[in-house]
């Protein structure tokens, strides 16, 4: 059955979408929208570094999130906001990648190949790394989540109830680090974080509590992946760009089902 | 029993110094009430207490194991987050249901488990926020301007019910005001600080106290009566049995600068 590649494709696309589901509901909660741009633009200095040292590249781009995302917790709370810092970040970390990349001489890298991904290409191996990643950032966020929560309110509120704000962000950003490695290339640097928030922001309308959000999150996530494989199957159309295509589109609906049905104050 | 001791504290924030040789003592049991101007510090000071803020120099000694209540001035809670009370009052900690529906009623607000928290009012959401104070337990109440956003009825309930609550658990309460005629009439002892503390000691002699006029001007003569009215009327609705505030904290007065 594995060796069909477009089950590996959606098994691949299905483990991404379950991992990214409660890091994107974060991610929309805490008006972070742009830490996945970043981390992900990271990820090509990654690319970059990982062809001039001759590792893999997984472990390249893994080791530029993480960095990233270990600074920007520890330079959060200076005196710059969030958005201005990852600004910073993801088009400092984009421009130093490009020029990295300009230093590989003789190599000829397929840079959109990395900024759309492939996801018809996805090896078993690949399929592992992409299990493993999404396992490990579901127990660790399955661990913290009610710490997360707490410091997603306020973050004096979780110092005085003895929850560690600055702890749960560097959990949040080491999760989105590796979700951004593991993913690349499934869906490539761009695509990663409209599967991040696309999904939240669609599950929102329906959503009563934290949880369902985040369960109605990743169907979502997942539905959207292996609906767009399908469609770019049938319509033959580049992978990656559907399956955003086709989760936009629930988005669009399930904001109009919340425009005419909002959630009513009571019960 | 002392709760906490702050010993010549001394607070900065972006390279300013925003307080500045604290000393503040406080017992189990008996309500302080913190006075002072915007931007005089009173929030650095809670901040501080709670561990948010970590001194530059000075004493802050907690009695081990001290559990700490914290109603924040205010919570954004972002639109994008689904949260029903009942979850809210269930972070970080899980409480079961009883415990729940008891601290909301013992809030003043009973039966809102299932209201989304955006959809509350302002008065609503005080108390939800006070709930999960109780929850915790707590050995000290910290209020940061709870009773921002309420009218003066809305604050008077929300007095009584902080004095109740301090009946039934027989915490300390530490509360911040900006405004002199919002100050509890139960408060033990009031606190009057502008980046130092000026004066301490009961209400009456505070307001009296050249420091307290310097600091909020002569117009407090309205605020005295205010409260003196109050108070009277304090003394014969409390049941017999309620816990004596300690006597000397509220005899004597000092004056520093």
């Amino acid at each position: 059955m594995l060796d069909d590649f477009l089950v590996r494709a959606a098994l691949a696309g299905i483990g991404v979408a379950l991992a990214a589901a409660p890091l994107g509901c974060f991610v929309v909660w805490r008006r972070m929208a742009y830490f996945g741009d970043a981390t992900a633009h990271a990820a090509i200095l990654g690319v970059a570094l990982s062809l001039l040292l001759s590792t893999s590249i997984f472990a390249g781009v893994l080791a530029v999130a993480l960095l990233m995302a270990t600074l920007v917790s520890l330079l959060g709370g200076r005196g710059y906001a969030m958005d201005t810092l990852l600004g910073v970040m993801a088009h400092s970390a984009l421009a130093f990648g490009l020029v990295a990349v300009s230093f590989l001489s003789g190599v000829r890298i397929d840079l959109m190949a990395y900024l759309f991904g492939d996801i018809l290409a996805v090896g078993k191996g690949d399929l592992v790394l992409i299990g493993a990643g999404a396992l490990l950032v579901l127990a660790l966020v399955g661990w913290r989540w009610s710490a997360l929560l707490t410091a997603t309110l306020d973050t004096d509120l979780a110092r005085a109830s003895g929850v560690d704000p600055r702890r749960e962000q560097l959990v949040l950003t080491l999760s989105l680090a590796v979700v951004v490695a593991v993913a690349l290339k499934v869906v490539g640097v761009l695509l990663i974080a409209a599967l991040l928030i696309i999904p939240a922001a669609t599950a929102r309308p329906f959503s009563r509590t934290p949880e369902t959000m985040a369960l109605l999150a990743a169907a979502i996530g997942a539905a959207s992946t292996t609906g767009g494989l399908q469609a770019a199957y049938w319509l033959d159309t580049p992978t990656g760009p559907t399956i955003v295509s086709l989760a936009a589109i629930l988005f669009a609906l399930s904001s109009l089902v919340g425009h005419w049905r909002p959630l009513r104050p009571e019960g | 029993m002392r709760l906490l001791s702050i010993d010549d504290l001394h607070v900065a924030l972006g390279g300013r110094i925003v307080l500045e040789g604290i000393d503040l003592h406080i017992d189990r049991g008996e309500i302080v009430t913190l006075i002072g101007p915007n931007g005089s510090g009173k929030s650095t000071l809670l901040r501080t207490i709670i561990g948010a803020v970590r001194p530059a120099h000075g004493r802050l000694a907690r009695q081990p194991g001290l559990t700490i209540g914290y109603v924040p001035q205010r919570l954004a809670i972002d639109a994008t987050l689904p949260m029903p009370v009942a979850r809210f009052l269930s972070l970080p900690r899980r409480r079961p249901a009883h415990a729940v529906h008891q601290a909301l009623a013992r809030a003043g607000v009973p039966d809102l488990e299932d209201r989304q928290m955006a959809v509350l009012s302002g008065g609503q959401f005080q108390r939800i926020l006070l709930a999960r104070a109780l929850l915790e337990k707590p050995d000290l109440l910290l209020l940061d301007e709870a009773t921002q956003g309420l009218d003066h009825r809305g604050t008077a309930d929300f007095y009584r019910q902080i004095e109740a609550v301090r009946r039934e658990l027989g915490c300390a309460v530490l509360m911040v005001s900006h405004e002199l005629h919002v100050v509890m009439r139960a408060a033990d002892r009031v606190v009057c600080l502008n980046g130092r503390i000026c004066c301490q000691g009961a209400l009456e002699r505070v307001v009296t106290s050249p420091a307290y006029r310097a600091l909020f001007g002569p117009d407090t003569g309205d605020a005295l009566a205010f409260y003196r009215h109050d108070h009277g009327r304090h003394e014969h609705d409390h049941p017999a049995g309620t816990p004596v505030p300690p006597a000397s904290d509220a005899a004597h007065l000092e004056t520093t600068s």
